[in-house]
């Protein structure tokens, strides 16, 4: 038992360690490197976090510019969620709604959310309400698309359990549809937040002045590798952290699912 | 009042078009089922015994004819009568004591009835360990357990059962078959049981409905006067079985 978890982790290490070793090898002690070798990325990040290593004016404030990025990444993502979960339930359950509807989103669909950039600058202007909007998009599509899926793929045979069971078919949506589609809509949710964390970036280039996103460009502009590297891993972190905190919600709630549980 | 049956099928044809070509499923089917009866039907696929199962449960509606329970017309599902599918349909996010529960409380009866209800019949299966389990971490036969429990906590009048232990191995089936006797004699349910197997229907039915394909009509309907238990290997069942295959023109 403690051997096999012992086996999985010393795996799951194995990887990166050797990622490590590669770096260090081929960065450190060498002057002219534009990559900072990662003991000098550990120092950084200790120094964003903590602070009094450099004492500069990135010193210490890794938690407020996470606390920026994790509620712009929340904000956009639940207001996505708010739009395009009872979205995809009507188009997914009246006609009328899928046929009026379903054309326009699906032609909007293939549009990367980074093209949506300029357009989101002029119409929200540049700063943090940007970012929010490319976040909320970033989200809509996965809830949206997974959203009627689940809603429509709902089993027949679970219609007419319900209806020789005495469900009136008001009650049918509430009864069977929405449990019977949750797996699906988990999974859009799940998919939604990660993207939400890979645009967060993108937003955050719009001219915001916190952010994890904005440090990354602005250490970009600075020639400040180090601390870029420092934002990419807070974010990897923050990113995993938040897909683990979905997955453990999920397996909670999807428990009598095959494929959750 | 005595004499108006519990279902009465009266001349029901069924047609579905098929790529554009009409197809009778079923054709002048009259059929009339009294309560506390136990009533297989039996023919090749084909025949449209599932057909007019379907119908009897409100699922389908006759082209021309018409079903009628105690008089009324039969015109959507309803939980007076209870449908056991051969998958199942059990409701996966529902535990086995959700699933049997479900219908009592889907129609709002008092909480406590519900869970009153639900002990009774997750007992009456013998599923009381697995209350708590969910359909997927059960057997086939637990699983068409919980869906006859479900439509008898539901007080269903009338059980329709499509080839419901068709998918279950031999011994499983037998089990199954033994208790839903059991069960009959016990509620005084009525049921209409559908199979292809003419051993199931000789072990279980009080009466035989045969039926044959195209198209899909009523040929036979005779009584088993054999008393019960049933003895499959027994004389008078073998002969039962003989009538029957040589009616159906098959080699069982």
């Amino acid at each position: 038992m403690d051997a096999a978890r012992l086996r999985v982790a010393g795996l799951a290490l194995a990887a990166p360690l050797l990622f490590l070793l590669f770096w260090h090898v081929s960065t450190a002690g060498r002057s002219f490197s534009l990559i900072p070798p990662p003991l000098e990325v550990g120092r950084q990040l200790w120094d964003l976090a903590f602070g009094g290593v450099w004492d500069d004016l990135y010193s210490g404030t890794l938690a407020e510019h996470a606390f920026a990025s994790v509620s712009r990444v929340y904000g956009g993502f639940l207001l996505a969620a708010a739009c395009a979960l009872p979205l995809g339930m009507l188009i997914g359950r009246i006609r009328l709604v899928r046929e009026a509807l379903d054309p326009t989103l699906q032609l909007m669909r293939p549009i990367p959310v980074t093209a949506w950039l300029p357009l989101a600058m002029i119409v929200f202007g540049i700063g943090p309400r940007s970012a929010f909007f490319l976040v909320f998009l970033g989200a809509f599509y996965p809830i949206l698309v997974n959203t009627i899926f689940g809603v429509r793929n709902v089993e027949g045979r679970l219609f007419e359990a319900a209806a020789m069971l005495g469900v009136s078919p008001s009650a049918v949506f509430w009864k069977v549809v929405l449990p019977a589609s949750l797996p699906s809509i988990f999974t859009g949710l799940r998919l939604g937040l990660g993207f939400a964390w890979v645009v967060i970036v993108v937003g955050e280039m719009t001219g915001v002045q916190t952010g994890l996103g904005a440090i990354i460009m602005e250490a970009r502009q600075l020639s400040r590798t180090e601390i870029v590297i420092s934002g990419m891993i807070a974010i990897g972190l923050l990113g995993y952290a938040s897909d683990a905190l979905v997955q453990a919600l999920g397996r909670r709630l999807l428990r009598w699912s095959p494929q959750h549980g | 009042m005595a004499d108006i049956p519990l279902l009465s099928v009266e001349g029901v044809t069924k047609r579905f078009s098929f790529n554009g070509a009409p197809i009778t499923a079923l054709e002048g089917a009259n059929l009339a089922i009294r309560k506390g009866e136990f009533v297989c039907l039996i023919g090749p696929s084909g025949c449209g015994k599932s057909t007019l199962l379907r119908m009897a449960g409100g699922f389908e509606t006759p082209s021309e004819g018409a079903l009628r329970m105690w008089g009324a017309p039969v015109t959507a599902p309803g939980p007076d009568r209870g449908m056991v599918f051969q998958d199942y349909g059990l409701f996966p996010w529902l535990t086995v004591a959700g699933n049997i529960g479900f219908g009592p409380a889907a129609r709002g009866r008092p909480r406590a009835e519900v869970a009153e209800t639900t002990r009774r019949f997750v007992e009456m299966v013998g599923l009381t360990r697995f209350a708590g389990a969910y359909p997927h971490q059960l057997s086939g036969g637990m699983k068409q357990r919980v869906a006859i429990a479900r439509v008898l906590a539901n007080e269903a009048e009338l059980v329709l059962m499509d080839e419901p232990f068709g998918a279950l191995d031999a011994m499983t089936r037998e089990n199954l078959q033994r208790e839903l006797l059991e069960i009959w004699a016990r509620t005084k349910l009525t049921v209409i049981f559908v199979t292809h197997a003419i051993e199931e229907a000789i072990l279980l039915a009080d009466r035989i409905v045969v039926m044959s394909t195209n198209p899909g009509r009523i040929v036979a309907d005779e009584a088993v006067a054999l008393p019960r238990p049933r003895d499959p290997t027994s004389p008078e069942f073998n002969a039962l079985r003989r009538h029957f295959s040589a009616m159906l023109g098959s080699h069982h």
